[in-house]
């Protein structure tokens, strides 16, 4: 059976760590770093479960500031 | 091709002079004395003709906004109003003025303050010359004295307003505006194509092109510094007009030595008191300023050199009277003379108070 | 498969559009204004019209919306912008005429410019983001905000003997003849941002079609306003505001 992959690229340094991509995501693939933080100060987004991505785009479609692009493929 | 005189007032001439300008829209509200000039577009139709656009609006709020819209695209706009409605339109003006923007405006002023009367008045000099809304800016002011100026001032202000991206300003009152005299009335040019108005307004607001910037109409600047700049740059563009568009009627000033400033239909009133005087062996000249704003005070204390007295006749309380005073530097006696509330004097009252004044 | 791999050999499903700008936006994390202003680029972008739209920002946070949407924009002066909207569509019929308004800007001092427009049924798409308070002043009281709800200038909640009643503006808009669509929208969640987005396309569209005005209502959050992260924010919305502010289309014709 075909299953579909995906990944997701945060723009860290646009990232305001607001959470909603975490919070959107239905398979826990993203995270707010607790200590990092950008140029601007901002706790980032960052995959903390990458392998669990399914490419839905719900993490970037509630984004406010365009930060994330997804990525999807089918494996056979 | 032979000359198109009518007679009409001067509220119907502006209307028809916006039309043969090849104005692009008209956005107004109705108040009195000034209504014909929506009345008469309304009646003209000419969306049917040359395709401008009229439109009454729901206040004189939303019209100001609306031709700081229809010029912020480019578009040779106007609005008009009276007094009271100038006044709620002051925010707009401020707007227009710091985002650079070529609109025609037409105030046919009435007496106030407040809601006030509808007789003529010029008591909105001040309005018109020294601010009205916030901030350092400056309108270009012509003051018609006949329906032949309030038709020709319709083209020089839209010319003017597009060389300088500044609003210019009709300041007409409600003499100059009700009354019907004998006009001729210029030949219909053609509205500008968008291709034209592109060339002439690379900075307008018309859907961006590919190849070019996004276009902003904007007057917000959070950055102090950089909000100077904006401000020494409208400052420089001023010293231009003043330095290049004083326009000014002078009536026998080579010899006087009593000099009359007026403005307006008040000149025209002035006219008559000259021509009294004169009859009478007095040499007294007039100066009638055109712009009242670049104000031409070089040419009043020109015409001022070897006077020995100044009387500025105003349907006010005495605004204009301040700047002639600076442009003789207090060096001759400036007095003034008004009617206010929508009064207008005969000739002769005015010629009384330039009697009294000679033999004071 | 590493994500490297998907990367480098997948397709990209997803990425910010073009004509939002690179710009860092001002608004506060996690606020609405983004994803609307995502939305705008992406339907200006799929119908093809950055040569053709004109937006009108307003007085309030999203003033700045001209630094972020690469488009023409004026800026109107508080709550001018469906006048500004008015005379640009009627100078220049063949644009794409648009406002971006928030709920001081359209329901309060705006109401009459917004309901004339819309009365005479300009061609014009009218954006609405009501998040129940003024964000851009600091938190005070907006003409939508719920009873009972704290802000600024009301410390102790909204009281109705004090400050009158919330305003719905959507169904107004509604009933008057000169509108063709009336919505309300929210961008909290997936399924809401697609909806959104689908609403501001219609209205984008019929703006060009010429059917006459179209209100699309995002009943949004203001977190810092409402001194809750963006999660909480939008659960507050859920529990709070859609009972006020139901969302759905109130006119589609």
């Amino acid at each position: 059976m075909a299953k579909i992959k995906g990944a997701v690229v945060v723009d860290t340094e646009r990232c305001k760590g607001c959470d909603l991509c975490a919070v959107a995501c239905p398979l826990d693939v993203l995270a707010m770093q607790s200590k990092l933080v950008n140029n601007r100060g901002y706790h980032y987004a960052y995959t903390i479960n990458a392998e669990k991505c399914i490419g839905c785009q719900s993490c970037a479609l509630v984004c406010p500031d365009g930060c994330i692009t997804v990525y999807r493929m089918q494996i056979d | 091709m032979e000359s198109d005189i009518r007679l009409m007032k001067g509220n119907e001439a502006l209307a028809h002079a916006m039309i043969r300008y090849g104005a692009d829209g008209y956005f107004g509200y109705p108040i009195t004395p000034q209504s014909e000039v929506l009345e008469t577009l309304e009646a003209e139709m000419p969306w049917e003709t040359t395709g401008m656009v009229v439109l009454q609006a729901e206040s004189e709020v939303a019209a100001v906004n609306m031709v700081y819209a229809g010029a912020g695209s480019g578009k040779a706009v106007c609005t008009s109003s009276s007094s009271p409605g100038m006044s709620l339109m002051q925010e707009g003006v401020s707007y227009i003025a710091a985002a650079e923007l070529p609109v025609l405006l037409i105030n046919c002023m009435r007496g106030g303050p407040g809601l006030g009367t509808i007789q003529p008045s010029q008591a909105d000099y001040f309005q018109t010359t020294k601010g009205g809304g916030h901030g350092d800016y400056r309108l270009i002011a012509l003051a018609p004295s006949s329906v032949q100026e309030m038709c020709d001032f319709v083209a020089l202000g839209w010319d003017l307003a597009f060389k300088y991206r500044n609003p210019a300003i009709i300041l007409a009152d409600g003499i100059v505006g009700q009354m019907m005299e004998k006009v001729v009335l210029p030949e219909q040019r053609p509205r500008r194509t968008q291709e034209e108005l592109i060339k002439q307004c690379p900075w307008a607001a018309t859907g961006r092109t590919n190849g070019r910037k996004r276009n902003v109409i904007t007057s917000l600047e959070l950055d102090a510094h950089a909000m100077e700049i904006i401000n020494n740059n409208l400052q420089a563009k001023y010293k231009l007009i003043e330095d290049n568009e004083v326009r000014y009627e002078a009536l026998n000033c080579d010899d006087c030595e009593y000099l009359l400033v007026a403005f307006g239909s008040m000149a025209r009133i002035c006219e008559k008191v000259m021509e009294m005087a004169r009859k009478q062996g007095l040499k007294v000249g007039l100066l009638r300023p055109i712009t009242l704003w670049p104000f031409p005070s070089k040419a009043i204390a020109e015409a001022a050199k070897n006077a020995k007295g100044i009387l500025v006749p105003e349907l006010s309380a005495g605004q204009m009277i301040e700047d002639v005073k600076l442009a003789v530097n207090c060096k001759v006696e400036v007095r003034h003379f008004g009617r206010l509330g929508g009064v207008v004097p005969n000739p002769d009252e005015v010629l009384e108070a330039l009697r009294n004044m000679m033999n004071e | 498969m590493k994500p490297e791999e998907i990367i480098q050999q997948g397709e990209c499903v997803y990425k910010k559009p073009t004509l939002l700008t690179d710009t860092n936006m001002h608004y506060c994390p996690g606020c609405s204004h983004g994803v609307v202003h995502k939305l705008i680029a992406e339907v200006i972008e799929e119908m093809g019209a950055e040569d053709k739209a004109i937006g009108v920002s307003p007085v309030g946070c999203a003033v700045f919306a001209y630094n972020y949407i690469d488009i023409d924009w004026v800026q109107a002066a508080h709550g001018r912008a469906p006048s500004v909207a008015t005379a640009l569509k009627r100078l220049n019929p063949d644009n794409l005429i648009f406002t971006y308004q928030g709920d001081g800007d359209l329901a309060a001092i705006g109401t009459c410019e917004t309901i004339h427009a819309a009365n005479r049924g300009e061609n014009i798409a009218i954006i609405f983001i009501n998040n129940a308070i003024y964000g851009m002043t600091g938190g005070q009281m907006a003409p939508t905000t719920l009873l009972g709800m704290k802000t600024a200038t009301t410390p102790y909640g909204r009281r109705v003997d004090l400050n009158g009643h919330p305003l719905v503006m959507a169904p107004i808009m509604a009933q008057l003849d000169g509108t063709c669509y009336v919505t309300r929208q929210s961008v909290h969640t997936p399924a809401a941002v697609r909806k959104a987005k689908a609403a501001i396309r219609k209205a984008f569209e019929n703006s060009m079609a010429g059917k006459g005005t179209s209100m699309v209502e995002i009943v949004s959050t203001c977190n810092s306003g409402w001194k809750l992260s963006p999660a909480k924010s939008n659960e507050w919305m859920i529990e709070n505001m859609f009972k006020k502010y139901p969302l759905g289309d109130l006119k589609n014709e």
